[in-house]
């Protein structure tokens, strides 16, 4: 479901930049664990990771990240109302089905959400498509027919989806090779990271 | 198959002997009644290390025994019940870990039970033998830690009933564990599992040879009921799929023979199974063994509540259900884990797909293995060496 994670990941440090010491995680589609235990070691974080890939499983048992398999599709029936202070989905909202749902599903499960996904109007992004392809990059790197990516979208399309639904743009880093992209970012920013809240 | 054997008997424990444990103190039953003294039967694999920290309880199900992993002297081919499990190598190291096999009170391989002595009467208990449960189990198996100078485990394990155990354990007694494995767990039985063993129990209570329990001192035994009994118990066991892959609609002879003879491969699979258990195991214990099951329900002094029974616990979780068990589903393990969560538990929970239904906790999976490998080396790194 996820890109690849094995190596620390640019939205990551933006992540834990907004995570309080000692607050209480969960962290959807956690792959192999490296977010949680990131979190964890740098922000001594409690919580669970929730995953459905076997392989991950076994790397979040490895990597000392409590898991629980479970596929997002089916919502998150094991995790009581308001029971974390924020929610993470990283790279994986673009994967989802059912985007709305698993998006309300944070914010009753958590006090705010944390989302991670590939701007698709990045510029290169652009430009692959203006040559007549589909875009493969670190980001993406998946081909246009093996992709688990269904609903990408483009920093101003997740704004706009989240101000129809009353949904509160708590705050939004935009990067690019790792570092903020201030400017124009819907153009010029590659990976978007954002918090809200109800 | 002579390398694989060889292969085999690098990771094995080896040749193993049952010990036995004299409990003084009587232990008193969640039923009211109390044992006054009794016996445990156990066996020990690996090295307690010096600060005795290194211990891991294995529960047995069922049928099984203290009997876990390794072999007997004279019987190269009494396999222990968990030995793919269970070895220096294997996801339960004995090279790391001190493991513990127990058969439980009310057990029939040696372990106090319907077979012993009555002290009152100085006659064998039959079926005078208190009705036990988990909790007693669990109680006893304290003590058998006292008695091995073993404060805390490293884990407590088990699959199915002795996941019950496990889970128990935790409960009862959350200092004296570190981590729990409970695989193939359910928090309670359902109607249907009720359900099943009660046609289980009626097949051998209404066996003419029953005699109330007491068959011993007539020298006879319901084994017919027993057969029947474990028949059943076997069709639950087996996913609906498994037992299409294993026996389909095959017939012994390739065609009809218009008979009430074994025809059917499945009809002859239970037979035997059924010929075998009926042949070693006591009926009394059997009976006992499904009622601890029924009765296995800790949020029941809770209003039904399992997050408030779980409340104690303190050690780490892991939660492993099987895709195709229909016996204990993986929703009934979600049951627990949903309930942990609650109670913001350090729990980890994996869902194993495999074919075998329930009796997937016992067979070799790869995924199955590495994964409980992989807890195994975290509950080992948290030794102080």
């Amino acid at each position: 479901m996820n890109g690849p994670r094995g190596t620390q990941r640019p939205d990551f440090a933006a992540i834990a930049n907004w995570i309080p010491q000692g607050a209480r995680v969960l962290d959807l589609g956690c792959g192999d664990g490296t977010l949680l235990k990131y979190l964890q070691q740098t922000r001594r974080v409690n919580g669970y990771g929730v995953e459905i890939d076997d392989g991950n499983v076994l790397e979040c048992v490895k990597n000392g990240v409590h898991v629980i398999q479970s596929d997002l599709e089916r919502g998150l029936a094991d995790f009581d109302d308001g029971s974390f202070d924020f929610v993470v989905l990283s790279q994986t909202l673009q994967a989802m089905r059912n985007t709305e749902r698993i998006v309300r599903e944070m914010l009753r499960v958590g006090r705010a959400g944390i989302v991670t996904f590939p701007n698709f109007g990045y510029w290169k992004n652009r430009l692959h498509v203006l040559r007549g392809h589909m875009p493969i990059s670190a980001n993406l790197p998946f081909e246009w027919f093996n992709t688990p990516n269904i609903h990408l979208c483009t920093v101003d399309d997740f704004e706009k989806f989240c101000s129809q639904r009353g949904i509160n743009i708590v705050a939004r880093t935009v990067l690019t090779g790792g570092r903020p992209a201030t400017v124009l970012p819907n153009l010029l920013g590659e990976l978007a990271v954002y918090q809200f809240g109800g | 198959m002579a390398a694989d054997k060889i292969q085999d008997s690098s990771r094995s424990v080896g040749v193993v002997t049952p010990q036995v444990a004299r409990f003084a103190a009587p232990l008193s039953l969640r039923c009211g009644a109390a044992l006054r003294d009794y016996e445990l039967v156990y066996e020990t694999y690996g090295t307690l290390n010096s600060d005795r920290s290194n211990a891991v309880l294995v529960c047995h199900a069922l049928n099984a025994s203290h009997h876990v992993a390794g072999h007997y002297a004279n019987d190269p081919a009494s396999t222990g019940w968990w030995d793919n499990m269970i070895g220096p190598g294997k996801p339960l190291d004995t090279r790391r870990f001190f493991v513990i096999g127990v058969n439980n009170i009310g057990g029939c391989h040696g372990s106090t039970g319907p077979l012993s002595t009555n002290p009152d009467t100085g006659r064998i208990w039959g079926g005078d033998f208190p009705v036990i449960t988990v909790e007693d189990w669990v109680d006893a198996q304290a003590r058998l830690a006292d008695h091995l100078g073993i404060q805390q485990f490293a884990a407590v394990m088990g699959g199915s009933l002795g996941a019950m155990q496990a889970l128990a354990w935790s409960a009862r007694y959350p200092q004296r564990l570190r981590h729990s494995v409970v695989i193939a767990c359910a928090p309670n039985l359902s109607a249907q599992n009720i359900a099943f063993n009660e046609v289980a129990r009626q097949a051998i209570i209404t066996d003419p040879d029953f005699n109330e329990g007491n068959y011993r001192a007539q020298n006879t035994a319901p084994k017919r009921g027993l057969r029947v009994a474990r028949m059943v118990g076997h069709i639950t066991y087996l996913s609906d799929d498994e037992m299409a892959n294993k026996f389909g609609r095959q017939l012994k002879n390739g065609k009809p023979g218009y008979s009430f003879e074994p025809e059917f491969q499945i009809e002859s699979y239970l037979r035997h199974q059924g010929n075998k258990f009926a042949d070693y195991f006591d009926a009394n214990t059997y009976l006992r063994i499904t009622k601890a099951l029924d009765y296995f329900d800790p949020a029941f002094d809770y209003g039904g509540d399992l997050a408030k029974a779980l409340q104690p616990v303190i050690a780490g979780m892991l939660v492993v259900s099987f895709t195709t068990d229909w016996r204990f589903s993986p929703e009934r393990s979600r049951e627990i884990v949903h309930a942990l969560i609650k109670n913001r538990a350090p729990v980890t929970y994996a869902e194993i797909d495999a074919p075998h239904g329930h009796d997937a906790f016992l067979l070799d999976d790869a995924r199955y293995h590495r994964l409980v490998a992989a807890y195994f080396e975290r509950v080992h790194g948290e030794i102080p060496s």
